[in-house]
């Protein structure tokens, strides 16, 4: 029923803090979009934007090709489902979905029919007549999603409308809204920083980091050929395995963690590293061919990489001799925690690890399945 | 509890009944007063059982009218009472409440300033600006109206501040979400803030009927016609320094009359109270 543009948006708060700066986004018509990124990146923020909470410092939001800048909330023709919910805590079930039509002027039966239709594909039939803390967590986001859809707006937004639920429910729930979004076909904005979340629910993916986009996409295609250090590391979890890469042929780099690799990518100077021309290595001194010449860290998924505890490294495939530090048997699969080249890997394998602690063993992963970053943390 | 310990209970009840007796004893003692004749009670010792004037003293009170005050009727003065009463309970909750709601969801320019000026008001009773507000009076000719008994003591920094203080509580995620479900700031204020101050007001109005019932000073100036009394000044008026020229009959039934209408706001607001207690949550 509508797209939704956003162009160079920025956001700067009256006290100087520049939430957003400078986000392009393309949402297709009824594509769900998701924007993930951890906490204080300003997804909420862009979203506010978007229904018109939140004046908007530079560019334009467009609601089908609509400039709506200058247009508050009621006008835009949005609903929004708030990470608290929000219901109103006086009125009963009906009312509070009830009340934004009200205002619309829309007739009283026709009020009526929606407000029942709406309940009953959400089964709030039973609970019209209670008040929202005579309900459990899950029914009022059930409430608070049917305030949304009865108004049949041209856009829904979310702001973490699950963060408030347990485990369970919030899977129950993710399932639910993705299927109602697809059957109800409306163009919607869905924050998570949850990045499981993210990628079951997405058709567009958009990770942001700092105010910034840092990827816009499908989420395998994210998750398969992330665009930077930052995505590598959020997306997927356990996260991406990074290593740092030296071709200074003596010198060693001190030992990064994940979040300081990711740091690299963030522009941050420390832990820099001098190319030299010599063959890429890891900081342990092991060498690693197939690297492209700009690389200056190498990333693996935890589940692309296995273990061996011959000295052959197979035709094809890198090998890096690690030490065993944990093993972490989840059923169907095991994580294996090592040690290499002062870092640490995760390592994910089929069923029971055969590996145990403290011992030596070398990780393999197949070249197709090294992913290379350069010196900023952008893909290579 | 309760139940396993029966001469704990019987301590506690006993306890709790010696104080309401303390308590109730002087206003039972006025009921008595207020059924002799001034004969009887000007005759010591008073009796401690209700004599056989109660429907003779009562009906000359609130229909004949009382000599001492220029034959005004004590159902005068309760309706005078009661006007001023409400006339102030309900428009400090009205005026409270707008300002209350203009300083915390509106932004507009000396916002705080006037949050300041409101809050420094509270540093400033009635006492102290009684010439400059009586002068007023007298230039707008308010003497002797039930304008001149409320308007002065109208605005309420206290009711201001604790229903700022309620509004602060109130997410900014249901100001949002009414925004965006198209209610503006009128309807707002009429669906969603109103209902959730229910407790609030009916706690204030409580308050505030009584502080209005049991004002002095101001309706003693502003007042000079008896049939413009309220009835804590006629009271006052009615009792001479000579003992056998006070009506103390009819003082007595004033004084029983006097406290009837701050008992039903009490009991009947205090209902709502509860079932606004029970009803709402924030
Ligand atoms: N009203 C505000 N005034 C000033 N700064 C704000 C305001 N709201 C959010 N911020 C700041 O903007 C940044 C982004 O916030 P937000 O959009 O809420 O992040 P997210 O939803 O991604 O966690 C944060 O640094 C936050 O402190
Ligand atoms: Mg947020």
């Amino acid at each position: 029923m509508a797209t939704v543009d956003l162009k160079d948006v920025k956001k700067i708060y009256a006290g100087g803090v520049e939430a957003v700066k400078g986000v392009s986004i393309a949402i297709p018509d009824k594509a769900l979009c998701v924007l993930v990124g951890p906490s204080g990146c300003g997804k909420s923020t862009l979203l506010r934007m978007i229904a018109g909470l939140e004046s908007i410092s530079a560019g334009a939001v467009s609601i089908d090709g609509k400039v709506v800048n200058a247009i508050g909330p009621t006008e835009r023709d949005i609903a929004m489902v708030f990470q608290n919910y929000a219901l109103y805590p006086h009125m009963k079930v009906y009312d509070n979905m009830a009340y934004g039509l009200r205002n619309r002027g829309t007739p009283k039966d026709e009020i009526d029919k929606r407000v029942r239709e709406t309940a009953k594909t959400l089964e709030l039939s039973a609970l019209l007549d209670r008040r929202p803390r005579e309900l459990s967590g899950g029914q009022r986001q059930r409430v608070a999603m049917g305030r949304a859809i009865v108004r049949n707006p041209k856009v829904f937004l979310f702001d973490e409308p699950l963060s408030n639920l347990d485990a369970k429910l919030r899977g129950q729930m993710r399932v639910e809204i993705k299927n109602l979004q697809r059957a109800l076909g409306v163009t919607s904005v869905y924050v998570t920083h949850d990045q499981l979340e993210a990628m079951t629910l997405a058709d567009q993916l958009v990770v942001m980091n700092a105010g910034l986009v840092e990827q816009i996409g499908d989420p395998l295609d994210i998750y398969e050929k992330p665009a930077s250090t930052f995505v590598a590391s959020f997306i997927g979890a356990p996260p991406m395995n990074l290593l740092a890469l030296t071709r200074d042929g003596a010198g060693r780099m001190p030992a990064g963690s994940p979040e300081e690799m990711a740091a690299i990518g963030h522009g941050s100077a420390a832990g820099s590293t001098a190319l030299a021309s010599a063959a890429p290595m890891l900081t342990d001194g092991s060498l690693v061919p197939f690297a492209p010449q700009a690389a200056a860290i190498l990333g693996f998924r935890p589940e692309d990489a296995d273990v061996t505890h011959g000295a052959e490294a197979p035709d094809g495939a890198l090998a890096i001799p690690a030490a065993v530090e944990a093993v972490e048997p989840v059923g169907a699969e095991s994580f294996l925690y090592c040690a290499a080249a002062g870092t640490r890997i995760i390592v994910r394998v089929h069923g029971r690890a055969t590996a145990r602690p403290d011992d030596q063993l070398r990780v393999v992963v197949r070249a197709e399945k090294l992913h290379w970053f350069d010196e900023a943390g952008k893909r290579v | 509890m309760t139940e396993s310990y029966p001469l704990r209970t019987f301590i506690a009840h006993a306890v709790l009944i010696l104080g309401i007796l303390i308590v109730a004893f002087p206003i039972y003692y006025t009921f008595v007063a207020s059924t002799h004749s001034l004969q009887t009670i000007l005759r010591p010792p008073l009796p401690l059982l209700p004599g056989d004037r109660f429907i003779e003293n009562y009906s000359e009170a609130l229909f004949g009218g009382v000599g001492r005050i220029g034959g005004v009727s004590v159902g005068t003065l309760l309706f005078n009472t009661t006007v001023m009463a409400l006339g102030i309970a309900i428009g400090k909750i009205c005026i409270s409440i707008l300002s209350a709601y203009a300083i915390v969801f509106f932004r507009f320019p000396l916002r705080m300033t006037f949050f300041w000026l409101i809050f420094v008001t509270l540093m400033l009773p009635v006492e102290v600006r009684i010439l400059p507000t009586y002068k007023v009076m007298v230039d707008f000719g308010l003497i002797d109206t039930y304008a001149g008994l409320i308007v002065p003591i109208i605005a309420s920094a206290t009711a201001t501040l604790l229903f700022r203080q309620f509004f602060l509580t109130i997410p900014g995620e249901l100001v949002e979400a009414a925004r965006v479900d198209g209610a503006g700031p009128f309807r707002f204020f009429k669906d969603i803030l109103l209902p959730l101050s229910k407790t609030n007001i009916a706690a204030l109005f409580v308050i505030l009927f009584i502080y209005g019932w049991t004002q002095y000073l101001w309706p003693l100036l502003v007042t000079n016609r008896n049939d413009m009394n309220t009835i804590v000044i006629a009271l006052r008026k009615m009792i001479s320094f000579a003992d056998a020229d006070t009506e103390w009959h009819l003082v007595m039934v004033t004084c029983m009359l006097a406290i009837v209408p701050p008992i039903l706001v009490v009991v009947l607001m205090q209902r709502w109270f509860v079932r606004g207690l029970v009803d709402t949550e924030k």
